[in-house]
């Protein structure tokens, strides 16, 4: 499989991030090495093999339910661009 | 005297305890020589001499009060990929501009509940993606080795370049870094440092700036395998943070140096036998194993016929998990934001403007491999592909092998700038083609300096383990230091 312009703009699209016309087009290349490269994968018998789903076998440990931590507002924003009192600040998004 | 900075970490802890020098003066020394170092070789990104100072006081305090801990007064850089409370932590990536969290990672709070002390954070690739530290935000890592008769820059490795440059030019007695395809292994490789990546779930990823959450560890680089040995004992633990990391007690590494390879089996495997490797690669190969033999290890030829899936295999479920990862990257809860014409259009320009060439590739690539009608064909083949790389290694171990001998890096250092790296991604990516299979089945690795090249570059070894047999890697791996010696660059900074 292999990308086209469309394609590659559609990604970015989807990955949030701006790409200019040359950028795009440069990406057609390097994405169609990468996927060229991956492609060998095809070629492996995989029938009847389960997909990895973690790599050394353990139990999922569980806590308790409960409040463990909190009241730390003012660390939470701190690191933020743009923040009023305690709120994270964004673009309009309601009308 | 010998120069403070020149000690490694089990010789300034004898000095420590025997109050021949202070941590004070050892911190102060290193301090110095950052400060003297760092234009030429651009190691650390931030230097933080007032809280290392401090640390180191605090040290002396419990030396002589007879509380220290078991790396109290140990001056250590920190990847830039650690988060630490109140200090630059940024992956070295623009989009993380002047991110200083309000916590510390699990690995570095042990490290300090040790008694270590930070000198500062050290460059490495943006996001930890790349082979050569040329991705970082901050500029590449220039290697403190240099070919014999020249005065090219070369790189470090990476992503841990940063950590893997300042151990070898002794600019901190150890450092933290991550390996997620070779990370740690292949710099440790390419500057004549040892570098372990432990097994997956044996140091906690908490508080660790995420890339792909199923292959990162973190693990230490060092001088030698002692050092490395006493730095993975204090930064391993279980951790309620990371449900991942594993409930098991934390060996006494270092016990296991000095003891016999006697009867243990060797695995050299066949597929490692690449195309196009260098000669001096394949002797070097060949001289590990006459050393192990001579040992007393019985050395055995393997096949792990999935090797060559491996990296094709990584470069789907790494991308993937890290365009997951990314998204948090937002222009709202932290670091740089580009305005807008609206939030779409913010997010948009914050991400374009803030990761890098490498980064975007990478987030696109698992974008698209996640993406609704490719999924099975991509994500799917490779997870399956995996489930068969980790079996292959499962039969070795299951017939007897207990490590494998392989090369750590298909080259030494190259030079910075390389204009074939430049051209071609997949090029790049290929320096990781002996040490990603090991990420692809979570066990533990560990590179060890064995040689020089014909013009005078470090080459290394790489053992891989059971999982968690550490104790048999750095058995197994001071046997090699033992017959090879040990490498450290001319000074030219």
């Amino acid at each position: 499989m292999s990308v086209d312009l469309a394609t590659v703009k559609r990604v970015a699209r989807l990955a949030r991030i701006a790409v200019s016309e040359d950028e795009a087009e440069r990406m057609v290349g390097e994405l169609n090495g990468i996927l060229g490269f991956v492609e060998q994968l095809g070629e492996v018998d995989v029938t009847g093999v389960e997909p990895m789903t973690s790599v050394m076998p353990m139990v999922m440990r569980k806590r308790a339910d409960e409040v463990t931590d909190g009241s730390k507002a003012d660390d939470i924003v701190a690191n933020a661009p743009s923040t009023d009192r305690n709120f994270f600040l964004v673009p309009k998004v309601v009308e | 005297m010998t120069e403070l900075t020149s000690l490694t970490i089990a010789e300034a802890r004898e000095k420590l305890k025997a109050k021949d020098i202070t941590a004070v003066e050892l911190t102060q020394a290193y301090v110095d020589a950052i400060q003297a170092a760092n234009g030429a070789l651009n190691a650390y990104v931030a230097v933080t001499p007032e809280k290392a100072l401090g640390m180191a006081r605090a040290s002396d305090e419990r030396i002589a009060t007879g509380k220290a801990g078991a790396l109290e007064g140990i001056p250590l850089g920190i990847k830039d990929l650690f988060g630490t409370r109140d200090v630059h932590t940024q992956a070295c990536s623009h989009i993380l501009d002047r991110f200083q969290p309000k916590y510390e990672s699990t690995v570095t709070q042990n490290l300090w509940n040790d008694g270590a002390v930070m000198l500062g954070k050290l460059n490495m690739d943006e996001f930890a993606m790349g082979s050569s530290n040329e991705t970082s935000y901050y500029g590449p890592v220039i290697n403190p080795w240099r070919a014999e008769d020249s005065n090219q820059q070369l790189v470090p490795g990476g992503s841990s370049g940063g950590s893997a440059a300042a151990v070898a030019a002794q600019l901190c007695a150890g450092a933290t870094a991550t390996d997620t395809g070779g990370s740690i292994r292949q710099p440790a490789a390419f500057t004549g440092t040892v570098g372990i990546k432990p097994t997956y779930g044996r140091c906690s990823r908490w508080g660790v700036v995420a890339f792909a959450s199923s292959l990162d560890q973190a693990g230490p680089i060092a001088r030698d395998v002692r050092d490395a040995a006493i730095l993975l004992k204090s930064m391993a633990s279980v951790d309620a943070k990371d449900t991942t990391s594993v409930d098991l007690p934390v060996p006494d590494y270092e016990n296991s140096l000095g003891q016999s390879v006697k009867g243990m089996r060797i695995g050299i495997p066949k597929e490692y036998r690449i195309d196009g490797m260098p000669e001096e690669i394949e002797a070097l190969w060949q001289q590990g194993v006459t050393w192990l033999k001579d040992a007393g290890a019985e050395i055995v030829d393997i096949s792990l016929p999935h090797t060559k899936y491996a990296l094709p295999a990584y470069y789907i479920v790494a991308p993937a998990e890290a365009s997951s990862n990314l998204a948090r990257y937002d222009g709202v809860r932290y670091g740089l934001r580009v305005d807008g014409s609206d939030i779409v259009d913010m997010y948009e320009k914050t991400r374009a403007a803030g990761f890098g060439q490498e980064v975007k590739r990478r987030i696109m690539i698992g974008t698209y491999v996640l993406s609704a009608g490719y999924y099975d064909a991509y994500y799917l083949q490779a997870q399956k592909v995996r489930t068969l790389i980790k079996r292959d290694f499962e039969q070795v171990f299951d017939a007897g092998v207990d490590a494998i001998l392989t090369p750590a890096t298909p080259s030494s250092a190259f030079g910075v700038a390389d204009e074939a790296f430049a051209a071609d991604p997949v090029k790049m990516y290929l320096n990781d083609i002996f040490t990603v299979t090991v990420n692809m089945a979570g066990l533990p690795g560990i590179a060890v300096p064995a040689g020089l090249d014909h013009r005078g570059l470090p080459l290394g070894l790489q053992l891989i383990g059971k999982p968690f047999e550490e104790e048999t890697l750095f058995k197994t791996a001071h046997v090699i230091e033992q017959a090879a010696g040990r490498f450290t660059p001319k000074k030219w900074w």
